[in-house]
């Protein structure tokens, strides 16, 4: 056709391309960011990237809206209005730095504790754990303790490694998935791409969750089972498992401490532990000798029903335990199905489903390798059942037995480190007691004497006065939460304002949105925050706040460091910390500074080392007094944790040249990532791809790495003595005991076997008063507080009704446009309604913090996410309620800590609808003004 | 009003899989950037911080329930935009003729130097595919992106539209359905792919795949796997059970 118009089919696409990595969620994929005239023009995924691989979601490819947002601060500010007034006055730098160094310098000297310095999802955790270590302060920790530290917990303690970060499922090679209660970005896009190619292969999955959204949308089999009782069901399924003999017997005695001997004489100090040698190793009955071994003796065959009789008494293995707990008929099938909401027929086809996945299309890779008791394998046999969960079977008080069930199962199918099951990614694994222990003693001008978390092995690891104080201000690491491994940024500042253990001075927050979404009973929070004593004070008296953005945190401070956007500063994505790596290479990663900031802010590590120096903190400052490093740019090159080993591990200097791993400081370490895309893998080599905990290879590789300083092969724990270890103090035995009124509660809960217990507020309210489930699911599109700001992702997820499923709506006679009144122990919320058919019969859900304060954001008051979007943290308590014992028990999981959301129980009524969402809180004043009226920028023009 | 082509050498189009879309909204967000910064004028935004925002978008996702007789609800994510299609009411309608059908490789496009924003596109359009942009006053819809994929400033494998090289989880497929032995037609072959409303005779050159059969084991055995057959049924049974195989090894 002539008339057909000429168009530019090849326009240029940019002048430049930046390589760096993603921040829009915790995912942490590599982007190209494409730069026109000078600014973010394009944002795609980074295809060499060994995350993403060249896709990205939404989240990433809003980037630039978000690099963008009106709601980015500008300058620092110190509080002029009363707190939570939003009203601050611009100040300089200098003059920042020296108030936080004036209000900091006198609690170095004479009390480090009084600073809490608690960081939400941050990705530098080793480095600001390493500020408030040389600062001295016990009160440090990240946001882990309100998301899935049950998960990570119970993970390290059990397999020795955790699912996410630090493993994935073998997308390759598995035939089954099971996939349970996922937070849709933990991980993001890694998910995806398996699941896809799962579905590619053939592979069936199975999605366990009580809302079918996302990834259970998807799944070839939904499983909408009632909250809480994920545990209950597994249980059921190892049950059935065990019944049919349908477990890995090898694997079991090879790998696992099944065939470990246990003292089992109820005289003994050591009841329950192990028996072990004079070298203090395990023991196990050799098969082929009959007598006593070591675990990791040389050629030994551990006999996985091994016994042995000693004084009078007979020692039997672990294996004798499992057999006796789990084939108890309390998990049978039908015996569960009810309160589970899942039915008898199901639960055994789902577990003739596991075993037919495991043992009958079982996978064998021809890689001959060779384990730690010197035997040679001419082949990597592997159970193809893979699985992932997250924050859903985590967020509940039952949640880190469950999360160790799930394991117990994984374990007992032989599918972990097995090909087609689930794969550890470097630096894991870990032995579980390789870890460091919890530090937690201040001294006047001195560090802390280790790093503040860490993984208890007993009572004697505690943090805990002489007298039995707590030594944390958030009491992690007590008698009511011994594992807390993450800490409780959720308890902060509740303690802190009832000056329980103590009083503090200065609160330190950096990307935590603790006066809105991520403090459970937020009106209560905000009246901490704003609580003032007879004199008039504040009773916390200091809150520091370090943010790129005008949250509803950043309201309450009063002094804020304005940090900048994550594609204006350095990052690196540490071996030392969290990193990126995949289950066949280590990884690690860096951001950059793609743009330069056009706002008076400063990337906030780089704050937090200038402020170290101005504080003297050691590690940070020379003899003459001047800074030891420039900015964070410097420490990530410069930093070593010991010699040879620093923040980032590609691109050391060696003997002849560069090297990886080991190796001196490279001044031009951050150009070669730079050049090589912005991140670095070191690929593990194949015969040590798998069966890594036991494989001499891949132990070999590590050291080599860096990544341990000696091969350490060990058993999966499935008698977790640690557990044991706390429980025998709650029987009476060892000189550290718990409190009388937390005995009970340990003995019930610090099973060494993971067994299910109902969440503990069913014994505080009454469930039938309280008939409906609540929880929250993570949208796709949107990260936590962070996306209303983002004009485009607001766009998708700008309201968050309240999904009820067909019973109740019928019930409570709803249509469209209907609010309805939601109830819990604690609070009421009124919120609009929809109707939801794919859900759990008794469970209500909403997106996961789409409400915002007016004012916050940089949002108009109107906007709907101040008006009808909504929260369930006002219906949740940090505190279970009061049941008349003299005590207020904690609303979270007894062993670690971790924040029990999902516990969360209601009850509806139909309401008038109502002007607005309730409750109704004042706006606040914003510091930055509001968006502008509309958008129709191109960039580069 | 505008002729279409009788013929076009190609048939370029998307395959969108219903069976691996999680509904993440990658598509639609990087179809949003792309656009944004290379049409001839922005996708822009009203009230974009405010109470009621709204933008121009060229790919939305709409999710819906299904609920089977047997077996439990569904959710079903369903990407859509503009399906490229054979005898595309939106170009017939056109009364300046900005509408048209390319010839080369039948994508549809808007020239928005000669479109009027009368919107009647939009009304004759069934699929809600197009959408007007309250900034500029023209008809914004998706380009295939032709600036993409012809496109030699761009390395190879990238010269795909914007949604298909950004999406997680493979449910979007590029390529020419004129072809049968293109691996798009491949796919709609093996998959079933379907037209969507095929009764407008529209002839869409995008097709979707069926989401593959969910929830087929709900309340029965499987034949490939029966409930297992127990060994023991107490522990000291077990561990015998164990004990004899093992020494069988």
């Amino acid at each position: 056709m002539t008339d057909q118009p000429r168009i530019d089919t090849a326009p240029r696409v940019s002048d430049e391309i930046r390589k760096t990595t993603c921040y829009m969620c915790a995912c942490r994929c590599g982007v190209d960011v494409h730069l026109k005239g000078g600014k973010v023009s394009y944002i795609e995924g980074n295809r060499d990237h060994p995350v993403n691989r060249g896709v990205l979601c939404a989240k990433g490819s809003a980037g630039i809206m978000q690099h963008n947002s009106p709601a980015r601060l500008r300058k620092p500010l110190r509080r002029t209005g009363p707190r939570g007034s939003g009203e601050f006055e611009e100040i300089s730098w200098d003059e920042a730095l020296k108030t936080a160094a004036d209000w900091l310098s006198p609690l170095r000297h004479e009390a480090p504790e009084k600073l809490a310095f608690f960081t939400g999802r941050d990705q530098s955790q080793s480095f600001t754990g390493w500020w408030a270590q040389m600062f001295g302060t016990p009160n440090y920790a990240a946001h882990g303790g309100f998301c899935s530290v049950n998960m990570a917990t119970a993970g390290i303690y059990t397999l020795g490694g955790s699912f996410w970060e630090f493993g994935s499922p073998d997308w390759e090679n598995a035939r089954l998935m099971l996939l349970f209660g996922v937070a849709e970005d933990h991980d993001s896009n890694p998910m995806k791409m398996g699941l896809a190619r799962l579905k590619e292969r053939g592979a069936k999955v199975i999605g366990v969750n009580p809302v079918r959204s996302g990834y259970n949308a998807i799944a070839d089999e939904w499983v909408g089972i009632t909250p809480g009782t994920d545990g209950l069901f597994i249980l059921s399924l190892v049950h059935e498992l065990l019944r049919a003999g349908r477990i890995d017997l090898d694997y079991l005695a090879r790998y696992t401490n099944a065939p470990v001997l246990l003292d089992c004489d109820p005289k003994s100090d050591t009841h329950g532990l192990f028996l072990r040698d004079e070298d203090g190793k395990p023991l196990v009955v050799d098969r082929a000798t009959g007598r006593t071994a070591p675990w990791d003796g040389q050629g030994v065959q551990p006999k996985l029903t091994g016994h042995i009789r000693r004084a009078g008494v007979t020692h039997h293995s672990v294996m004798h335990e499992i057999a006796e707990r789990y084939l108890d008929p309390k998990y049978a099938p039908e015996k569960v199905a009810g309160r589970c909401g899942v039915a008898p027929d199901r639960i055994r086809r789902i577990a003739a489903e596991l075993a037919r996945a495991a043992f009958d299309e079982a996978v064998d890779l021809p890689r001959p390798w060779t384990d730690f008791r010197g035997e040679r394998h001419e082949s990597m046999p592997g159970r193809p059942v893979a699985m992932h969960a997250m924050r859903g079977i985590s967020a509940h008080a039952n949640g880190f037995q469950t999360c160790r069930a799930l394991h117990v199962l994984q374990v007992l199918l032989g599918a972990v480190e097995t090909p087609g099951s689930f794969r550890f990614k470097p630096p894991y694994p870990k032995p579980a007691d390789a870890h460091p222990r919890p530090h937690a003693v201040a001294c006047p001008d001195a560090p802390l004497p280790g790093p503040h978390l860490g993984f208890p092995q007993g009572p004697e690891d505690l943090a805990l006065d002489a007298d039995g104080t707590p030594q944390r201000i958030d009491k992690a690491f007590t008698w009511e939460n011994p594992l807390s491994a993450h800490g409780l940024m959720h308890m902060v500042i509740s303690n802190a304002a009832a000056g329980d253990p103590y009083r503090i001075d200065t609160l330190f927050l950096y990307m935590a949105n603790m006066a809105w979404n991520s403090s459970m009973n937020t009106r209560g929070t905000i009246e901490m925050l704003t609580r003032q004593d007879e004199d008039g004070d504040y009773v916390i008296p200091r809150i520091i706040c370090s943010d790129a953005y005008s949250s509803e945190t950043v309201a309450y401070a009063d002094l804020v460091l304005p940090d900048t956007t994550y594609l204006e500063r350095h990052d690196c994505i540490s071996l030392l910390d969290r990193p990126i790596s995949e289950p066949d290479a280590a990884a690690d990663a860096i951001r950059w500074p793609v743009v330069e900031p056009d706002r008076d802010v400063r990337p906030f590590q780089s704050v937090l080392l200038d402020l170290g120096a101005r504080l003297g903190l050691p590690g940070m400052v020379e003899e003459d007094g001047s800074p030891t490093y420039a900015d964070y740019a410097d420490y990530i090159v410069n930093h070593e944790r010991k010699p040879g080993v620093g923040p980032l591990a590609g691109w050391r200097m060696g003997e002849a040249g560069l090297t990886h791993g080991r190796g001196e400081p490279n001044a031009a370490q951050l150009d070669s990532y730079i050049a090589q895309g912005g991140y670095f893998t070191a690929h593990v080599p194949e015969e040590a791809a798998y069966y890594k905990p036991w494989n001499m290879a891949y132990q070999d590789w590590a050291v080599e790495m860096g990544l341990a300083e000696a091969p350490q092969p060990y058993l999966i724990q499935l008698w977790s003595e640690p557990l044991r270890r706390f429980q025998l103090a709650a029987e009476g035995k060892g000189e550290r005991q718990p409190p009388e009124h937390l005995r009970g509660r340990i003995a019930a809960t610090f099973d060494a076997l993971p067994d299910w217990y109902a969440p503990l507020s069913d014994a505080h309210e009454d469930p039938a008063e309280f008939p409906i489930h609540a929880i929250t699911q993570r949208p796709m599109a949107m990260y936590h507080s962070w996306g209303s700001q983002n004009a485009w992702l607001r766009q998708i997820h700008g309201v968050n009704p309240l999904y009820l499923p067909t019973w109740w709506w019928e019930k409570l006679d709803l249509s469209e446009g209907d609010w309805v009144r939601v109830i819990s122990s604690h609070g009421e919320i009124t919120v609009p309604v929809a109707h939801m058919a794919a859900l759990n019969a008794d469970t209500v859900w909403t997106w996961n913090a789409i409400g915002k304060r007016k004012g916050a954001w940089a949002l108009d008051e109107k906007a709907p996410e101040a008006t009808k979007g909504f929260l369930l943290n006002h219906l949740i308590h940090e505190l279970l309620p009061e049941r008349g014992d003299g005590h207020r028990w904690s609303n979270s999981d007894p062993i670690t800590g971790q924040a029990a959301w999902f516990d969360l129980r209601v009850r509806l009524e139909k309401s008038a609808v109502p002007d607005e969402a309730q409750p109704v809180f004042g706006a606040l004043k914003s510091p930055v003004g509001k968006g502008p009226g509309a958008l129709r920028w191109r960039v580069g023009e | 009003m505008t002729a279409l082509p009788d013929h076009t050498d190609r048939k370029l189009g998307l395959v969108i899989d219903l069976d691996t879309c999680v509904g993440c909204h990658a598509c639609v967000v990087s179809c949003k950037g792309w656009n944004t910064q290379s049409q001839d004028s922005p996708l822009s935004d009203q009230d974009p911080y405010g109470a009621d925002p709204t933008g121009t978008f060229l790919n939305r996702v709409h999710s819906f329930e299904v609920t089977p007789e047997q077996g439990p609800p569904q959710l079903v994510h369903f990407p859509r935009s503009c399906l490229h299609c054979e005898d595309a009411p939106c170009v017939a309608v056109c009364p300046t003729g900005a509408s048209y059908k390319r010839t080369e490789d039948g994508i549809v496009l808007v020239n928005e130097s000669d479109c009027i924003g009368c919107g009647l596109c939009a009304w004759a359009c069934p699929y809600g595919a197009r959408e007007m942009d309250a900034a500029e006053g023209v008809m914004k819809k998706c380009t295939l992106c032709v600036d993409r994929i012809y496109n030699d400033n761009l390395p190879e494998e990238d010269r795909t539209p914007a949604c298909v090289r950004t999406c997680p989880s493979n449910a979007r497929h590029f390529g020419d359905l004129g072809d049968p032995e293109s691996e798009v037609s491949q796919l709609v072959a093996e998959r079933g792919g379907m037209d969507l409303m095929p009764e407008q005779g529209t002839k869409p050159v995008n097709k979707y795949l069926p989401p593959r059969p969910r929830d087929a084991w709900e309340g029965e055995t499987d034949v490939l796997a029966p409930y297992l057959e127990p060994v023991a049924e107490e522990p000291r049974g077990l561990l015998g059970w164990i004990d004899r195989t093992l020494g069988k090894l």
